[in-house]
């Protein structure tokens, strides 16, 4: 890494101008320590928002709950309120790397992860997402690349709590404005170099996760190759709100298969109105990738989030799901 | 003087029982001193700059950059300036601190000539300009002439990728260099003695000046034999400065320079009879050694084929080449030759420990077989492979190995006891994480009748007599016989001045509970102590050698391993895993116990994740970190029963037999489990769905 400066600002506004003179903004530090090490950002200054007050507190609101930037994923994972009010958070939450990462990566942090794809994290391959003329996943290994929403380039996004506020619906707070979650996350053919829509120098100070999904039934489900420590190849965050039975309302979103934490309306389309069983289950997860396209070494992810899909609809419904 | 046994474990106090290892508590604390730890006064840091291209030329190199640099104090540049493979050693700079050098490293400018490059050994097979001079070898009839008249016939293709050593310590070292003619080298290595020469070629001094150290170090696996490239420019940038310098590879450097085991891509067709005989075999395999020398895989492992017909070659690539792994050779050897016994069993709906036990030779593996059945519950196996429509399904499989494990080297040992009671035993050796250290002090505390710790155990320097490297299981029987001999020529020494002191005669007396006591009148008694104090002023001081008697080579092991799928998601989830393994006389229980865990858990490894990804297209190593470079966690890793299975009383080395079997035994288990074959390591999610999509 280069040699930077170290800014520790008090007050939000300070933090900003820190940043929007080139500073990179550390919360946890994880994802910030490996883009520092591989020279794949060159900060002047490391602006360290820690030590800014105020922002890692979980409140229940009358319109829903209030999550600080600077609140950890053992935070989210621990609280008794979203334990109990927004199970699938707690569960994407708890579901994170390892407890070491989760004891310090923060709910800012995580929604503005890099791409872990592994062209983008060659300091040697200038990709499309570092400015270059080509996506190297196309004729390489795509693997544990998109199979929705993908192209030119071809990343999936990390971040598992982004699934989780995409399904409740949530606003992303900043210094500047409130910005929907489902209009904070962009694809890859809108702009290519970012994989959300924060202004140069925009801080997040908190996320509001809104009340309509409140106590609906819930399940995270996340495949990986192995359970200690690892990303993961697909996720499914689904919510259903019952009405006897049924199926009143459905949320489905898929994670680790597109660049963007990725709402299936087909999945959800598939569970509206219906009594959850196996078979309703099994539609779902086909619905949920019968828009795939998948690359030449990632077709395993078909099945595979069809099935993820399917497990997190029986768990859901309370269901067992084998 | 008699002959020299094994203590009898019945009536012994240490050897055979389980003692912790003597360096556990340091390296639990953080008080071990590994190569990593090495810091001295003035030390510089090295960084080696590498070719980011697989086969290139150095059209011009500017190094003024990282020259002019403050604090920059050498730069290396006599390394060869043509790369056959991206990481390729181009050169190093020697700075004041880490952060410099790696500053520096990127500070110099090189022109490339970019050539065009192979990374696989799919691709490189189809050049026969890539593929070596094939091994070829026949038997009995041609295999072409038995194949309609069989019970059955297997045609398959088989692969197991290149994997990684990946030792948490990475390579390196720290060179002090002394004018006008003395080195001293701390080195993380598998062999003190055998680094020397090299070490002192790149110094251009004597061996006999060089003293290479290594206390502790953090895992070898075969990679680490000599100082390597990194030991060549540490030395340089060492006399250069006239500093001592630390060259320490990165992660990245260690993922893509300092080696590999070969990859295997078996074509293979095999026949049995419909008792269960192997009838004929035919094969063809392909692996790369990178840009090295491939050494073959033996096939068909440990089977007798009256009929068979075997060609393999090495594939050279434009990839970092190939080092010893664990038993070299042997784990993709017993991957591809029990899924074919496997295969060829189930076809017939024989049980597959009985077709082993019909087709191998060894009767003390056709016993293991049976006590590892016996001890996994063989016979409550999934009876109909893939029976049933359930998420989860689970089955067993098992896997037959054998190495060598004998003596290398012979070895020689100092046992030093001054008169003040002291204990000192010293040998040339290194201890790999195996428990060496221990069971050099622990023999001799039994032979002397002393508590542990009165024994001090020096091994890990060149300027200890001469022990062999640690490498193809050699190190317990060169060593410990070594180690016994110095210890018994002592105990004969001590007892002959005890026997004067006592009026007793020396085959009378017995050492025991730091007491010397005669065993016809035990009243007649002295303590350790008190005969000590009344040796010459030198003490006793007597050297040994490894003792060809107390060892014995050849070892067989069966492992049987249970495993559940999770048919929705192709996650493979070991639950259980006996691993009975012949090995001789056991030093210690538990040190011996470990060498079997670990292997089993590396060869979990192989089985579930270990693959080392290269890109085709840009010639580069796709997952050259523990991120994506993956191995099992402490999640993944089921119950393990390691069975020492003792059959005689000579010491055995059982380093590395227990990595062999395990990948075979899990994709086994898994065909068992679910009826799906997975030909294709490493069992990921990904090939699960592979292997589904091919049977529909």
């Amino acid at each position: 890494m280069n040699n930077f400066s170290w800014i520790e600002p008090k007050t939000v506004a300070e933090a900003v101008t820190a940043v929007k003179n080139g500073g990179a903004p550390m919360s946890g530090g994880v994802e910030l320590l490996c883009l520092l090490k591989e020279h794949l950002i060159q900060p002047p200054s490391v602006v360290n928002l820690k030590t800014i007050p105020g922002m890692r507190s979980i409140e229940a609101v009358a319109g829903g709950m209030k999550i600080g930037a600077l609140v950890t994923a053992t935070d989210v994972a621990e609280s008794t309120v979203i334990r109990t009010d927004y199970a699938g958070l707690h569960q994407a939450a708890a579901s994170i790397a390892c407890p070491q990462i989760r004891n310090v990566g923060t709910v800012g942090g995580n929604l503005c992860q890099r791409p872990r794809c592994w062209y983008y994290r060659d300091p040697e391959i200038k990709c499309l997402k570092r400015g270059g003329q080509a996506c190297y996943a196309v004729a390489g290994n795509n693997e544990y690349h998109a199979i929705l929403g993908g192209g030119p380039c071809h990343i999936v996004h990390p971040s598992d709590l982004g699934s989780a506020f995409l399904a409740y619906g949530a606003t992303v707070v900043t210094n500047e404005r409130q910005i929907p979650i489902n209009q904070f996350f962009v694809l890859p053919k809108d702009d290519i170099l970012h994989e959300n829509n924060l202004r140069a120098g925009e801080l997040i100070t908190g996320v509001d996760v809104a009340a309509d999904w409140k106590g609906a039934r819930a399940a995270f489900y996340k495949a990986k190759e192995r359970e200690s420590f690892d990303w993961a190849l697909s996720t499914a965050l689904v919510l259903l709100k019952m009405s006897g039975s049924t199926v009143a309302d459905a949320r489905v979103v898929l994670g680790g298969v597109a660049p963007v934490p990725w709402r299936s309306a087909e999945a959800e389309n598939a569970l509206k109105g219906k009594t959850v069983s196996d078979t309703v289950a099994i539609a779902a997860g086909q619905a949920a990738v019968s828009k795939a396209t998948p690359m030449s070494e990632n077709r395993y992810k078909v099945p595979l989030t069809a099935n993820v899909v399917r497990i997190a609809v029986l768990q859901a419904a309370g269901l067992k799901a084998e | 003087m008699q002959d020299v046994r094994w203590n009898d474990p019945e009536s012994s106090r240490y050897l055979g029982k389980s003692v912790p290892r003597l360096d556990g508590p340091g390296k639990v604390t953080g008080n071990a001193k590994y190569t990593f730890d090495i810091v001295l006064p003035g030390m510089l840091h090295a960084k080696v700059l590498r070719s980011p291209h697989a086969n290139a030329r150095v059209a011009n190199l500017d190094v003024s950059g990282a020259r002019n640099m403050p604090g920059v104090r050498a730069v290396f540049t006599d390394l060869p300036q043509t790369a056959r493979f991206a990481g390729a050693e181009i050169a190093a700079v020697a700075a004041d601190t880490e952060e410099i050098a790696r500053d520096a490293i990127r500070a110099i400018k090189v022109q490339w000539e970019v050539e065009p490059h192979v990374v696989s050994t799919r691709r490189g097979m189809r050049d026969s300009a890539r593929v070596g001079r094939p091994r070829e070898a026949t038997r009995g009839q041609d295999p072409d002439t038995l194949w309609s008249s069989a019970a059955a016939v297997i045609e398959a293709e088989y692969y197991c990728p290149v994997r990684e050593h990946l030792s948490l310590e990475t390579h390196g070292l720290v060179v002090q260099w002394q004018e006008p003619d003395r080195a001293t080298v701390w080195l993380s290595t598998q062999a003190v003695h055998g680094s020397r020469g090299e070490l002192a070629g790149a110094l251009g001094i004597p061996q006999q000046n060089v003293e290479v150290i290594c206390e502790v170090m953090g895992g070898g696996f075969g990679s680490k034999f000599g100082p390597g490239v990194e030991g060549r420019i540490a030395s340089a940038l060492s006399k250069m400065t006239g500093k001592p310098v630390k060259l320490m590879l990165e992660r990245y450097d260690e993922q893509v320079a300092s080696g590999n085991a070969p990859d295997a891509l078996m074509r293979v067709k095999a026949a049995m009879s419909a008792d269960g005989k192997l009838l004929a075999f035919d094969s063809q395999i392909w692996g790369t050694p990178g840009n090295g020398n491939n050494s073959g895989i033996p096939m068909p492992y440990i089977y007798t084929v009256p009929n068979q017909k075997t060609w393999q070659a090495g594939v050279s690539t434009n990839t970092g080449g190939a080092r010893a792994w664990r038993a070299p050779n042997c784990p993709p050897a017993s991957f591809l030759m029990e899924s074919v016994v496997d295969e060829l069993a189930n076809k017939l709906g024989l049980d597959p420990v009985k077709v082993r036990q019909i087709n191998q030779g060894s009767e003390i593996r056709t016993k293991q077989l049976e006590l590892g059945a016996q001890m996994i519950g063989w016979e409550n196996r999934n009876k109909t492979p893939g029976a049933g429509s359930a998420r989860y399904k689970r089955g067993m499989g098992c896997a037959v190995a054998q190495w060598g494990g004998g003596m290398g080297q012979p070895c020689n040992c100092d046992v030093k006891i001054g008169n003040d009671g002291s204990v000192y035993v010293g040998i040339g050796t290194q201890d790999l994480g195996t428990g060496t250290r221990t069971y050099v002090a622990t023999i001799v505390a039994e032979d002397l009748g002393l508590p542990l710790s009165r024994v001090r155990a020096d091994i890990g320097r060149s300027s200890l007599p001469f022990a062999t490297g640690s490498g193809g299981s050699v190190t317990s029987p060169s060593v410990a016989p070594a180690v016994k001999d110095a210890s018994m020529k002592a105990q004969v020494r001590l007892l002959e001045t005890a026997a004067t002191l006592m009026s007793a005669q020396a085959s009378d007396l017995e050492l025991r509970d730091g007491k010397i006591a005669s065993k016809s009148n035990p009243s007649n008694a002295m303590t350790f102590d008190q005969v000590c104090a009344k040796l010459p002023p030198g003490g006793i001081a007597v050297s040994g050698t490894t003792l060809a008697s107390l060892q014995q080579g050849g070892v067989a092991g069966a492992q049987f391993v249970e495993v559940e799928v999770d048919t929705w998601t192709g996650k493979i989830q070991p639950i259980k895993v006996v691993a009975v393994q012949d090995c001789g006389y056991v030093l210690n229980k538990l040190t011996a116990e470990s060498q079997l865990i670990g292997g089993v858990i590396q060869g979990l490894c192989m089985a579930l994740l270990e693959d080392r990804k290269m890109d085709e297209p840009t010639g580069r190593m796709l997952n050259p970190n523990m991120e994506m470079y993956k191995v099992i966690g402490s999640l993944e890793v089921p119950e393990i029963i390691p069975v020492l299975y003792e059959t005689h009383d000579k010491v055995a080395g059982i380093g590395e037999p227990a990595v062999i079997p395990a990948a075979a035994a899990c994709v086994n288990a898994v065909y068992n489990a679910t009826g799906v074959r997975l030909r294709t390591l490493p069992m990921t999610p990904k090939r699960w769905f592979e292997a589904m999509e091919a049977t529909q």
